[in-house]
């Protein structure tokens, strides 16, 4: 019994002892000086562990009591997890040098928020499924404060702990709620209550309440108040890695409750979720318009993905959670090779964050430019680019399942929201001239900018096949 | 070989248009020319085959959609055989007149090349003729029918440094697509009702549709009818028939080769093909072939009397073309659609050759267009002189009478004034009169046009006159060869065309007796007898007193059952068979006194009869008309959108929403974001209270 469990979670299991074991490496033989072996170590563990999950059986098995499972929807966002988690990063050891943050505990961190990650989408109880969320949540806010000597990214870590324990507070209050008033945790457990009888309103509540604490986690609005601040004070490859890994596993999370939990109650928090998905896209596109700052920008994109994205969830269908899957693969690709960039808006190795600061940064590095402006008009949504198809696959699955009403909107959102991307392009082509940013672009990150650039041009010819794998990943949620 | 035909032009036209940088602007013109003389030669070869029978050719599927197929195909038959000798004929003289018309053209400066573009445009033109002529399907045809739309577009503003140039180019486009609506209305409407747009289903249902008829607004309308015409609707547009004629006199902005190829011989007479090649629906359609008659006569007696007054040659001839197009139409609506076609196969020779022969004078005269600035020219450019004389005598319709010896347009011309008479029904006879008085006054503007140019005194710029010069060969050789076809061509194919020879050489099969009583159910013993009378009257004069029947589909043309107009044209009284030689002598008397006798006379009838004048001069106010009616009105819709519509609604309603909306939430949501945390645990339980009031209010679920 207990070897089967075992086998089951192995791939965490990896993870954990792994982390465990770097922690010791690291404290027992000569702390920072270690820093750079672990990290490449956590980057081929990573590696190593999505090919290892990436390609095992088909079918879905469940271990501790169906407190954990492993089926192709988890194993899906597992892959795209510990894909972006490891090139982020890969993408974080230069900056990290440059900036004197060279610490052992950063890769071990990462280590364990993944591992908390990978708990949360294969959470088959809402034990598990907080205790996934918290080992996540706790690492990353203690990468947020990495910079301790830095007053904003001290800030922003504090801001996140005290806003993440609300919501947490939240999420966990919404679990007493729907225990209270199923007399189980377990995901199955749930099911079988609702199919049974009439959705309470206690029960409702509880919903709700859950919602809220996993809209904080996605940052979805309003609960996205911490994001701007945080990815603004965050060290750059830290904010890289907030926009990537957390959001897919969130958003997976929220699936996993939503179907799993209560896929016998779609009509209830259908109207929580577009709501969420309806305000997000909005303040995503609008607020966006503001700030010149790069990496709040890029905290406000994210909130409008993640609008899109929770577009596809509300649809409540098989379509929807692929288009919400195919959605945040496309996501994570784009912004790897977006804060592949950021990292390195330098001048005279100082950090440049001033949008104002790209003005005719193609006559500076035209091939960079390029890439860039690539990007930019695939998270626009501009077609034939791939992240074209991302908004037309959830938009499609919301008009299926009725919500023409959202889908209208959220084309409105991504009218608006073009602006601000098409602005940086804009500025790099046709802007004022600025005093030229002269980051050197190492290789790592010059290879993700192109093959993410790469991957958004080619991409449209068949998706990679992401379209296929997401269809039966999203099949294995819902039956 | 017809595909040879087909496509020769069109490698010519990419070859010119797109290669003229690579090979030499010379080596450009020579292949375009040199396909084109290609095509002619094979098309007369072509010409002298027989086909018992249409044959189709498919080149390859086009479109493959439900019980829409439809292939790339060439129907060869008689109909296709005419109009590729004509196209191609008229179009490699063209070719090779524009080899010195258009050489050192004023309109470009030194070293500009202009000419390959020209010539492209001249080949791409005939690639499209000729996919509209030999189209076995309405699809095709109408493919080839838009092309040879653009071709004239690109043609007629080829001057495209000319204002007027231009606008006349826009104005034939536009007028156009009023025709090309009701013709694709009609393309949809036999889809619509038989399944198919190919010609060898559609031929068959002739009958069928007759029978069958729908609703609309309110109406039963004759299905046969209804398609009949709104074809010919878009043959009105394509070949300026009255109503819409205007775009044609101002084509003649265009090089004045284009007048003759497009504006002439070949694409305004599209329509009267298209009316001919849908016989077996017209036939069918009696209502639709009465209108045909009224607005071809009346196209006919209109053009005419507008063409009495103009000064410029090029609009004289324009109208003549305008006029004669209107012959073509009365004999099809009569329903002898071979004398359409054989007027139209020899008013492609004179016509061609009277407009060529007009550049060619132009071409002499420095570019003056203006009659009035002309005369005393037949000394210094001879050959011109004997062109546009014959061309002349063949227009006017000269001829020894109750003979068929005569120039090419005494015979058509004759046949079709007679085939209206013979019809013996109200609009044969309207048409009848109005046509023999538009024979007059086609012989009164046409020796206008000669007594003005050629004799009388010299007038206008006494410099140009003194250098006025003859032609170069290139452009005189084409007006010979046209000159031998105005003057032979209707004598040769007389009988071929208009003769009870006409249903052999139109590959027109005889219905056996048992297999028409058995595919005509409605075929009554009263046709029997009739038949039989006919079969008996055959034997007392040795010939044909009735034609047919013919099987639909099976041939070129198709005649209805009972329609012996053709047969009773040649029966017609002595005196209507004498009327339109007498009204040519009368056009041509009254133009003698006017023009040479007492040139003073004109002047004065014009200033007596100042309203009648300047009526004709404006063209019955058309223009002015459609300005008023259409024009007007459109521009200010077009303005009211742009200016209201477009500029006030939705450019201030997005301008508003970027501009001052968006800016405004933008800001607004800025200053929430103020970093202070309290503010931010705020806003998340704001939108708890929210989610959850929601649920409480509106009811779960």
């Amino acid at each position: 019994m207990i070897a089967a469990d075992l086998s089951t979670v192995l791939p965490e299991l990896l993870l954990a002892i792994y982390a465990m074991a770097a922690l010791m490496w690291g404290v027992y033989l000569g702390k920072d000086t270690q820093a750079r072996t672990i990290l490449w170590a956590t980057v081929g563990v990573l590696f190593v562990l999505a090919v290892f999950v990436g390609f095992a059986p088909e079918g879905t098995r469940t271990a501790f009591g169906g407190m954990f499972t492993n089926d192709g929807f988890g194993r899906f966002a597992k892959v795209v997890i510990l894909l972006g988690a490891a090139i982020m990063l890969a993408l974080s050891e230069d900056y990290l040098t440059r900036n004197d943050l060279m610490k052992f505990e950063f890769p071990i961190l990462i280590a364990l928020a993944v591992l908390g990650m990978m708990m949360m989408v294969s959470a088959g109880d809402l034990m598990a499924l907080y205790m996934g969320l918290e080992l996540q949540s706790l690492a990353l806010y203690v990468v947020a404060s990495f910079r301790r000597d830095s007053l904003r990214s001290t800030e922003a870590g504090l801001k996140y702990f005290v806003l993440g324990a609300l919501s947490s507070g939240l999420l966990l209050y919404g679990a007493s709620l729907t225990y209270g008033y199923t007399g189980t945790t377990t995901f199955a457990g749930i099911t079988s209550v609702l199919e049974s009888e009439d959705m309470s309103l206690g029960l409702l509540f509880g919903i709700v309440f859950m919602c809220c604490g996993l809209a904080f986690k996605v940052s979805a609005a309003p609960f996205h108040m911490w994001t701007p601040d945080v990815y603004e004070g965050s060290p750059t490859p830290v904010t890289g890695f907030f926009a990537t890994a957390p959001k897919v596993a969130a958003m997976a999370l929220f699936a996993r409750l939503l179907h799993d939990g209560f896929g016998a109650a779609v009509s209830d928090w259908q109207q929580i979720l577009a709501f969420l998905a309806l305000v997000s896209m909005f303040l995503g596109a609008i607020a966006a318009i503001g700030q010149r700052n790069i990496k709040r920008l890029m905290a406000f994109s994210s909130i409008g993905h993640m609008g899109f994205a929770l577009m596809g969830l509300a649809a409540g269908t098989v379509e929807g959670v692929q288009a919400m899957l195919i959605y945040m693969a496309i996501y994570v690709a784009m912004n790897i090779g977006v804060f592949a960039f950021i990292l390195n808006m330098e001048k005279d190795g100082r950090p440049v964050m001033d949008i104002g600061s790209l003005g005719l940064y193609s006559r500076v590095e035209p091939a960079r430019a390029a890439m860039l402006a690539v990007l930019m008009f695939s998270l626009a949504g501009v077609p034939p680019l791939v992240g074209f198809f991302g908004k037309f696959y959830v938009l499609m699955a919301a008009v299926d399942a009725g919500l023409t009403w959202l889908a209208v909107a959220g084309v409105v959102a991504s009218v608006i929201g073009a602006f601000y991307y098409l602005r940086i392009i804009y500025l790099m082509y046709f802007g004022e001239p600025a005093d030229a940013l002269d980051g050197k672009m190492p290789v790592v990150h010059f290879a993700a900018l192109s093959a993410s650039a790469f991957v958004m041009v080619f991409g449209i010819i068949n998706l990679f096949g992401v379209e296929d794998i997401a269809a039966a990943a999203a099949a294995t949620l819902l039956q | 070989m017809p595909t040879i035909i087909l496509f020769a032009p069109l490698i010519g036209a990419l070859l010119c248009g797109f290669g003229h940088r690579m090979i030499g602007e010379r080596a450009a013109m020579m292949i375009a020319t040199g396909f084109l003389f290609l095509a002619a030669a094979l098309s007369w070869v072509v010409f002298f085959q027989h086909y018992d029978h249409p044959e189709s050719i498919p080149l390859f599927r086009w479109v493959d959609s439900g019980a829409l197929s439809v292939d790339w195909g060439i129907r060869m038959d008689r109909l296709t055989q005419i109009m590729l000798v004509v196209v191609t004929t008229v179009s490699s003289l063209v070719h090779l007149y524009s080899w010195g018309y258009m050489d050192k053209d004023p309109q470009w400066k030194e070293g500009e090349s202009y000419k390959p573009r020209f010539f492209a445009y001249l080949s791409f033109f005939t690639f499209a003729m000729l996919m509209l002529v030999t189209s076995d399907n309405l699809l095709q045809m109408f493919f080839g029918w838009e092309g040879v739309g653009v071709a004239s577009y690109l043609l007629i503003g080829f001057y495209y440094r000319k204002p007027t140039a231009n606008a006349a180019a826009m104005k034939a486009f536009i007028v156009n697509r009023v025709g090309d609506f009701g013709f694709a209305l009609g393309i949809f409407g036999l889809f619509f009702l038989t399944d198919s747009i190919s010609f060898g289903v559609i031929f068959e249902k002739g009958a069928e549709l007759s029978q069958t008829s729908f609703n609309f607004l309110g109406m039963d309308v004759n299905a046969a009818e209804a398609v009949a015409f709104l074809l010919f609707v878009g043959a009105m547009g394509k070949s300026a028939q009255l109503l819409l004629h205007t775009w044609l006199p101002d084509a003649m902005e265009g090089p004045t080769p284009v007048s003759a190829l497009i504006h002439a011989a070949t694409m305004v007479t599209a329509g009267v093909f298209l009316v001919c090649r849908m016989s077996p629906i017209m036939e069918y359609a009696p209502g639709t072939l009465a209108f045909i008659t009224v607005v071809g006569a009346s196209t006919a007696f209109f053009a005419a009397t507008i063409g009495l007054v103009q000064n410029d040659i090029k609009r004289v001839i324009a109208y003549s073309t305008c006029s004669q197009l209107g012959y073509m139409f009365a004999a099809a609506g009569v329903g002898v659609y071979s004398a359409a076609m054989f007027h139209l196969f020899t008013h492609a020779f004179f016509k061609a050759m009277l407009f060529l022969g007009a550049g060619s004078v132009i071409h002499a005269m420095h570019h003056e267009q203006d009659m009035r600035n002309y005369g005393n020219l037949r000394k210094k450019i001879p050959i011109t002189f004997a062109a546009m004389m014959i061309g002349t005598l063949a227009i006017t319709g000269v001829g020894i009478p109750l003979t068929h010896f005569g120039f090419a347009g005494f015979l058509s011309k004759d046949a079709i004034i007679e085939s209206t008479f013979a019809a013996h029904t109200g609009v044969g006879s309207y048409a009848f009169w109005l046509l023999v008085m538009a024979a007059a006054m086609t012989s009164f503007y046409s020796w206008r046009l000669i007594f003005l140019t050629f004799y009388g005194k010299e007038r206008g710029d006494h410099h140009t006159h003194e250098h006025a010069h003859e032609s170069p060969r290139v452009m005189t050789i084409p007006l010979m060869v046209l000159a031998v076809g105005s003057i032979f061509a209707g004598m040769i194919w007389y009988s071929s065309f208009f003769d009870e020879k006409f249903d052999r050489f139109f590959g027109m099969t005889v219905a056996e007796a048992h297999g028409e009583a058995e595919s005509h159910g409605e075929a009554t013993d009263d046709h029997g007898e009739t038949k039989a009378d006919d079969h008996g009257a055959k034997d007392d004069h040795g010939g044909h007193h009735t034609m047919g029947p013919y099987v639909a589909g099976q041939g070129a043309l198709y005649v209805g059952e009972g329609n012996n107009v053709m047969l009773e044209a040649h029966e017609v009284p002595k005196w209507v068979k004498m009327s339109p030689f007498i009204a040519m002598l009368l056009g041509f008397s009254l133009s003698w006194i006017f023009y040479i006798y007492n040139p003073e006379l004109p002047k004065r009838l014009a200033a007596q009869q100042r309203g009648l004048y300047a009526f004709l001069l404006n063209k019955w106010y058309f223009d002015e008309l459609y300005e008023v009616i259409f024009v007007r009105p459109a521009k200010w819709i077009g303005t009211f959108l742009w200016k209201k519509g477009d500029g006030g609604v939705i450019d201030g309603g997005i301008n508003g929403l970027a501009l001052g909306i968006v800016p405004f939430v933008t800001r607004t949501l800025g200053r929430w974001q103020s970093g202070y945390l309290f503010h931010y645990a705020f806003a998340m339980f704001m939108g708890l209270a929210a989610i959850i009031t929601w649920f409480v209010i509106g009811g779960a679920g």
